[in-house]
């Protein structure tokens, strides 16, 4: 499916079901180098029980036209004009790592247009190491092997995934390394830089469920705790032998985590 | 300075793809032999069916066993994702079947298994699909021989029985500006001595049988993806980019991306065409995988002892083997396998197709049999056998002669192997 948000097209699957604005949304929100593909195995689940789904590509991500957005707010300002573009009047939000910032800050900021969170892979704040965003800035693949070496939680670097014969390390490689200059680290300075996420939790209304892996190196679920508690209500799942990449690592646990919010 | 420590190909050769089972403990790969996998509940099993959730629902698409199989392979190869099948031509099948429909064409090097060649002359034009043959070391001949029809390029990283060596890269490079993908069958060398997805390749296939079972007791084959190749992009393959009403209109590329490939590959082609692979051969293959990079570096060892010990030998006219510096491809098999080029190469005995059959029936370690890469020491004569169906212009065009032989080095005791080719030489000789 294709839109228009703010003039420029806008690539995103509806989990294999015609969209729907009759019926709740469900909107997902991919991380920094990743794009709408992270949520496979729950576009599909939501579509075909009772939700309309939008999985997106962020500007300049996947199929969505560039240039990639600069700061959290801006690509929270993007979703709030994604859910009327798509003639939604709300939408839950599901975000992953880059993505569940985007979702904590459009809650806060456009609390009428959104209904419930889903914050998977997120902390309070997400500090980049000066490596990666030195790599992201020269464009080397570097970033992408540290972001794939220390997304991936300790038991899937051998493998095991859900889905038969797939292999998560270059999976990972495969997304990230298909991204146009300057894209990965513009979200990685985007995540580096924002530190509202505290402040903005405490302005969210909507029933809220943070999703964490046990292993997660890139946001330790010890990381996320003051979200947790700043966030009226908020239930938290912490996912067995999963790391950052719990969605595609853990996918039955992380659906059944939102199936109740979202 | 940090860096990404991951495990490396001896490590996952012994444990990618498995864990311990949570529930028995076992340490080996358990060999999940059912047909078929309880759902836990209604919703479940739609789900499964309708490719909502993963998991296995009958084992012709998908099985525990077979899928540590496939996601080893795919870590050894370096791809995103990969689907085990019943042999190493059920994975060129599907694979091409996967990417295009009647009216597709592929470029395809001359230097190919002789089944290989037979699928593509022979049988796929029954069913619509065209291929031109290029000699691999013709760049431009691939480049020339593409049409708006083309679907794919193919080769072999090393030819059969030749041992030319493809230059990847530059292939690749030909391919992708034509917006098509390039298929490479590795099975002679292995993920151990080159691994052609990191030099350019979209997609790698294997008969499994040979080295990576290395032990000539199971017959299977594997795809593995990549998962670069931007489908969309190339416009070029609706399988992929369109609706497919098998699941629904389901759009692979949209839903799936890097993995729309062997998706549609195991959701269609297995699916419908049903070679799947047993869980019993994935246990086999899964055996030869944990041993594989010992036994290559062994492999190539003795290979080179041989070709050494034929090289001196008077009775040999000449030898075809990358290894050698008078090789024409010698330079590139040391740029692109600089581990070296396996053990399965080509000779021509002086006395043309008769020293060669005295050679042949003289040997007593060497199995006179149609199959290579097993650990133990295999010959045949290809003119007769495994590219039999070919006639004499088109043996001539793979380069195979009347007199060649060709040999798949084993793990032996290297003096054995070379004290038994010593006497069948004499042998032949003698007349």
């Amino acid at each position: 499916m294709r839109l228009t948000v703010h003039g420029r097209v806008v690539a995103a699957t509806t989990g294999g079901t015609d969209f729907n604005p009759a019926k709740p949304a469900v909107l997902f929100l991919h991380g920094a180098g990743f794009d709408r593909t992270t949520w496979r195995l729950q576009t599909r689940w939501f579509a075909h029980h009772g939700r309309s789904v939008l999985a997106v590509d962020f500007p300049g991500h996947g199929w969505s036209e560039g240039p990639a957005l600069e700061s959290i707010a801006a690509l929270a300002d993007w979703t709030a004009a994604l859910i009327d573009a798509a003639g939604l009047k709300s939408a839950a939000l599901v975000g992953h790592s880059m993505g569940a910032l985007v979702a904590i800050e459009t809650a806060a900021r456009f609390p009428d247009k959104v209904r419930a969170l889903g914050l998977c892979g997120v902390a309070a704040e997400m500090p980049v190491h000066p490596e990666m965003l030195e790599s992201a800035r020269a464009n080397t693949p570097k970033v992408q092997e540290l972001m794939t070496f220390w997304g991936i939680g300790n038991a899937l670097h051998k493998g095991g995934m859900v889905s038969p014969g797939l292999w998560l390390r270059r999976e990972s490689l495969a997304v990230l390394s298909g991204n146009g200059p300057g894209v990965i680290h513009t979200d990685l300075a985007a995540c580096n830089a924002y530190k509202d996420a505290l402040a903005r939790a405490a302005a969210v209304k909507c029933p809220t469920v943070l999703v964490l892996g046990d292993g997660d190196l890139m946001t330790p679920a010890i990381k996320a705790k003051p979200l947790a508690g700043a966030i009226a209500g908020a239930r938290t799942v912490v996912v067995p032998n999963s790391g950052h990449f719990m969605i595609v690592e853990r996918p039955d646990e992380s659906l059944e985590a939102l199936k109740a919010s979202v | 300075m940090v860096e990404a420590k991951f495990l490396k190909p001896d490590t996952l050769a012994l444990h990618a793809g498995q864990h311990p089972d949570p529930v028995t403990g076992a340490r080996a790969v358990p060999i999940y032999q059912s047909t078929s996998f309880v759902f836990r509940d209604v919703d479940h099993a739609a789900s499964l069916f309708n490719l909502e959730v993963g998991g296995h629902i009958y084992s012709r698409i998908s099985n525990p066993t077979v899928a540590v199989f496939e996601e080893r392979v795919a870590a050894l190869e370096e791809g995103a994702g990969a689907l085990g099948v019943s042999s190493g031509q059920a994975a060129l099948h599907i694979a091409i079947a996967t990417l295009m429909g009647a009216g597709g064409h592929i470029v395809a090097s001359t230097s190919l298994y002789g089944g290989t060649r037979n699928m593509l002359g022979l049988t796929l034009p029954r069913f619509g699909i065209t291929t031109t043959f290029v000699n691999p070391r013709d760049q431009e001949g691939f480049r020339k021989a593409i049409r708006p029809e083309t679907r794919l390029v193919l080769g072999e990283t090393i030819g059969n029985p030749g041992g030319e060596i493809l230059d990847i890269p530059a292939i690749a490079d030909i391919a992708h500006k034509a917006k098509i993908p390039l298929m490479i069958d590795n099975t002679f060398a292995s993920p151990v001595l080159c691994r052609p997805l990191t030099l350019g390749a979209d997609v790698v296939f294997h008969s499994a049988t040979k080295f990576i079972g290395g032990h000539g007791v199971a017959i299977g084959g594997v795809i593995v993806d990549s998962g670069r190749f931007d489908w969309e992009g190339s416009g070029k393959f609706p399988t992929l980019t369109e609706p497919y009403a098998g699941y629904h209109g389901i759009d692979f590329a949209e839903e799936f991306g890097p993995h729309a490939f062997i998706s549609r590959a195991r959701t269609e082609g297995v699916r419908d065409f049903g070679s799947c692979m047993a869980p019993q051969t994935a246990f086999y293959l899964l055996q030869g995988l944990e041993t594989l990079p010992l036994r290559m570096a062994r492999h190539v060892e003795n290979a080179r002892k041989v070709i050494g010990f034929l090289k001196a030998n008077s009775a040999v006219e000449r030898i075809a083997s990358p290894e050698l510096p008078d090789h024409p491809d010698h330079a590139l098999a040391q740029k692109l396998l600089p581990k070296g080029t396996g053990s399965i190469f080509s000779f021509d005995i002086k006395g043309g197709r008769e020293a060669g059959r005295r050679f042949i029936e003289r040997l007593r370690l060497f199995s006179h049999l149609a199959n290579v890469g097993d650990a133990k020491s295999l010959v045949i004569h290809p003119a007769s056998t495994t590219h039999a169906q070919l006639d004499a212009a088109a043996l001539k065009e793979a380069g195979i002669g009347e007199g060649m032989i060709r040999l798949s080095v084993g793990l032996e005791d290297p003096d054995d192997l070379l004290d038994d080719l010593g006497q069948a030489l004499r042998a032949a000789a003698k007349g």
